[in-house]
C-alpha cells in the first residue's frame, strides 16, 4: 500500500501524537517507536493532567465525608462511573464496578459463580484462545466446586470454531468466558452471536473486552452480554482502574466479593447488611484519582472518534502486514479475516527474544514472549512470538522503522 | 549497535548457529528440564557421570541466540570435568553474568558472554542452561528460571 492512500491526513495524526508527551522521548538516541500497546497505551496530558489536578485540588475520600472536598471528589468519582456507563452503553451507573482491571473484574465475578451457580459436574465454556487471565480464574473455581472447563477450539487462522462451540452448550454449561479479541492474534471474536447461543440455552456470558475497549465501538446491550470487562491503561487511562459491567439481576443476585468498608449499610458483630449494588462490591477505599483518569481517557478517546481511530488503526494494521510480508521466513501468526491492529509474528531462524533485544536498541518497543496465552502458542507449535500492536497515535513512518530494524536484526542473525 | 556486537559476540552467534552436543544421550545418568517462563523456552540437559567425572554431556531444546549458545558452550566446557568443577563453573558463570566478577578472570569462551550485564532482561537466557545443569547434578527433575 502506497503511504499516501491513508484516508486521514497525517496532520491528524501528528496533532493527537502532540497529546502525548512520552512520544517526545529518544530511547538509546533514537526516537521512541511504541508498538506495545496491546499491553499498555501511553497517556495523553489531559489524563495526566486530570491525575495531577486531582491530587492537587481534590483529594479527598469518597462516600464518607460531609465537607465540601469529599462531596467534590464523591462526585468526580460518580461523574466517572457514568462516562464508564455512556462509554459501554449500559443502561445504568448502578451496573459499572470499578475494579483494579479486567483481571479482577474476571476474578470478582468467578469468586460470585462458585458461590452462587457453579456445582459438582458444572461446565464453563472457554476459548483455546484466551488470555492467561480467562483461564486461571476458572481453574481456581473449578478447583473449588468440582466444575470442568469446556474449551472452543481454534483454526490455523486464529478463528473460533464456531460449530464446535454449539456442541459445547448443554444444560451443564453454566458460564461461557470468551475474549472479545485476541491480545496475541488480533482475532475480533463475533461475540453478538456466540452470546445470542449461549442466550437461547440460558446461559450467561462474560466477555473479556480487555483488547476491544480502545478500538471497538462496545455497547453493551447491542451484544446483550451479561458481564463486560476491561482496565483503563489499555484505554489511555491510568493503571490499577477498570470497569465490571454486570446485568443488574447478577450484581443484586451475587454475594460480595470483598469484605470492608463501603461495601457495607450496617454492621454489627451478629451480622452486616451490605450496601446497595454497585457499592456492595467496592470494598475499601477505591482508585479515585484512577476513576477520574480514566473518564478523562474514555472522554479523550471519544472526542477523537472510535470510528475515526479505527479507520487510521486499519491502515496501520494493513500497511504493517503487508511491510512484514517482505521478510523471507517471516509468517504472521493470527489471520482471522476479523482483526484489531495487533501483528504476531516468527521469523526463521531468529527468535523472537533476540528481535526484541535488537528492536529496543533501535527505539523501537513491541513485546516478546507468550503473551500470556500459552495454549495459543502450544497450538502454532511456537514457544513464542514477536508482536506488534498499534494505537491512535502511531504512524505509517514508524512502520517504517519498525520493519526496518526488523530487517538489520534477520539480516545480523541469520548465517 | 556497538553493545548489541557485546552481546552477540562472534563466538556467541557462531555457537548458536552451529550448537555442539546436542540431542538426547541415550545412557544419561542425570537429566533435568529447565523452563524460562518469561519467553517459553524449555531446555533438557543430561549427563552421563562415572567416578564423579561428566563423561558425555548433552542438551536439546528451543530457544533464543544467547540460551542456545550458552548451552552449547556449557557442554563444551564441562565434557571431562568433575562435578565439582562444574559447580565451581556455575558460580564463575553467574558471577560474570551479574556482573559481579570482570571477564577477565574467565576463560575465553565464558568471557564473550560479560555483555550481557548490559542486559538485565537477558540475565536468565544466559543462566537456563547452567540452573539446568545445577538441577540435573542435584537430581531435580524440573526447574525453573523465575529467580535470579
Amino acid at each position: 500500500m502506497d503511504p499516501v492512500a491513508t484516508p486521514l491526513s497525517e496532520t491528524i495524526v501528528t496533532t493527537w501524537r502532540a497529546d502525548f508527551p512520552i512520544l517526545q522521548r529518544t530511547v538509546y538516541d533514537k526516537p521512541l517507536t511504541y508498538l506495545d500497546n496491546a499491553a499498555t497505551t501511553q497517556k495523553p496530558r489531559t489524563v495526566i493532567e486530570v491525575l495531577r489536578h486531582f491530587y492537587s485540588t481534590l483529594n479527598s475520600n469518597v462516600h464518607r465525608g460531609v465537607y465540601y472536598l469529599s462531596e467534590q471528589a464523591t462526585e468526580h468519582y460518580e461523574a466517572a462511573r457514568r462516562t464508564v456507563q455512556q462509554y459501554l452503553g449500559a443502561p445504568s451507573p448502578k451496573e459499572i464496578v470499578f475494579v483494579r482491571g479486567t483481571t479482577e473484574a474476571i476474578n470478582l465475578v468467578a469468586h460470585c459463580m462458585v458461590r452462587t451457580r457453579l456445582r459438582e459436574g458444572s461446565e464453563i465454556v472457554l476459548s483455546h484462545m484466551e488470555h492467561h487471565s480467562n483461564i486461571v480464574p476458572w481453574q481456581l473455581a473449578a478447583e473449588q466446586t468440582g466444575a470442568r472447563l469446556r474449551v472452543i477450539p481454534i483454526t490455523e487462522q486464529g478463528e473460533l470454531d464456531l460449530d464446535h462451540y454449539e456442541a459445547l452448550l448443554t444444560e451443564r454449561t453454566a458460564l461461557v468466558a470468551i475474549v472479545h479479541v485476541s491480545n496475541s492474534l488480533g482475532t475480533i471474536n463475533p461475540v453478538r452471536e456466540l452470546i445470542q447461543k449461549a442466550h437461547e440455552r440460558d446461559i450467561p456470558v462474560l466477555v473479556d473486552g480487555a483488547q476491544a475497549i480502545a478500538h471497538l465501538q462496545v455497547n453493551v446491550q447491542e451484544l446483550d452480554c451479561d458481564f463486560y470487562a476491561f482496565s483503563g491503561h489499555k484505554v489511555y487511562g491510568p493503571t490499577g482502574i477498570g470497569a465490571l459491567y454486570a446485568k443488574r439481576r447478577w450484581l443484586e443476585t451475587f454475594p460480595p466479593y470483598q469484605g470492608g468498608g463501603d461495601m457495607i449499610r450496617q454492621v454489627t458483630f451478629e451480622r452486616t447488611l451490605y450496601n446497595e449494588i454497585p457499592y456492595k462490591f467496592e470494598a475499601g477505599t477505591p482508585n479515585i484519582a484512577g476513576a477520574v483518569g480514566l473518564k478523562a481517557a474514555l472522554e479523550y478517546v471519544q472526542a477523537l472518534g472510535l470510528d475515526t481511530i479505527a479507520t487510521h488503526e486499519r491502515t496501520l494494521l494493513e500497511y504493517a502486514t503487508e511491510r512484514l510480508q517482505s521478510i523471507p521466513g517471516l509468517r504472521i501468526i493470527g489471520t482471522a479475516r476479523q482483526k484489531a491492529a495487533i501483528i504476531s509474528f516468527v521469523v526463521d531462524d531468529v527468535h523472537p527474544h533476540d528481535i526484541g533485544t535488537f528492536l529496543d536498541r533501535e527505539g523501537v518497543a513491541i513485546r516478546v514472549g507468550h503473551h500470556c496465552t500459552q495454549p495459543v502458542m502450544s497450538f502454532f507449535g511456537v514457544p513464542a512470538t514477536s508482536r506488534a500492536s498499534f494505537a491512535l497515535y502511531n504512524t505509517l513512518e514508524e512502520i517504517d522503522r519498525f520493519v526496518a530494524a526488523l530487517q538489520k536484526a534477520v539480516a545480523f542473525f541469520r548465517m | 549497535m556497538d553493545e548489541l556486537r557485546e552481546l552477540y559476540q562472534q563466538i556467541i552467534l557462531e555457537h548458536y548457529r552451529n550448537p555442539r552436543n546436542v540431542g538426547e544421550l541415550p545412557d544419561a545418568t542425570h537429566k533435568a528440564e529447565g523452563n524460562n517462563p518469561l519467553c517459553g523456552d524449555c531446555l533438557e540437559v543430561a549427563l552421563r557421570i562415572i567416578n564423579d567425572h561428566i563423561v558425555d554431556i548433552r542438551f536439546r531444546g528451543k530457544g533464543c541466540a544467547i540460551s542456545q549458545a550458552s548451552a552449547s558452550v556449557m557442554t563444551t566446557l564441562l565434557k571431562g570435568k568433575t562435578v565439582k568443577e562444574a559447580d565451581e563453573l556455575f558460580e564463575r558463570f553467574h558471577r560474570l553474568v551479574t556482573g559481579i566478577e570482570s571477564p577477565s578472570a574467565q576463560p575465553g569462551t565464558l568471557a564473550a558472554f560479560a555483555g550481557i550485564r548490559e542486559f538485565p532482561s537477558r540475565v536468565k537466557c544466559a543462566t537456563l542452561a547452567w540452573h539446568t545443569l545445577r538441577a540435573a547434578l542435584q537430581n531435580v527433575p524440573e526447574v525453573t528460571t523465575t529467580e535470579e
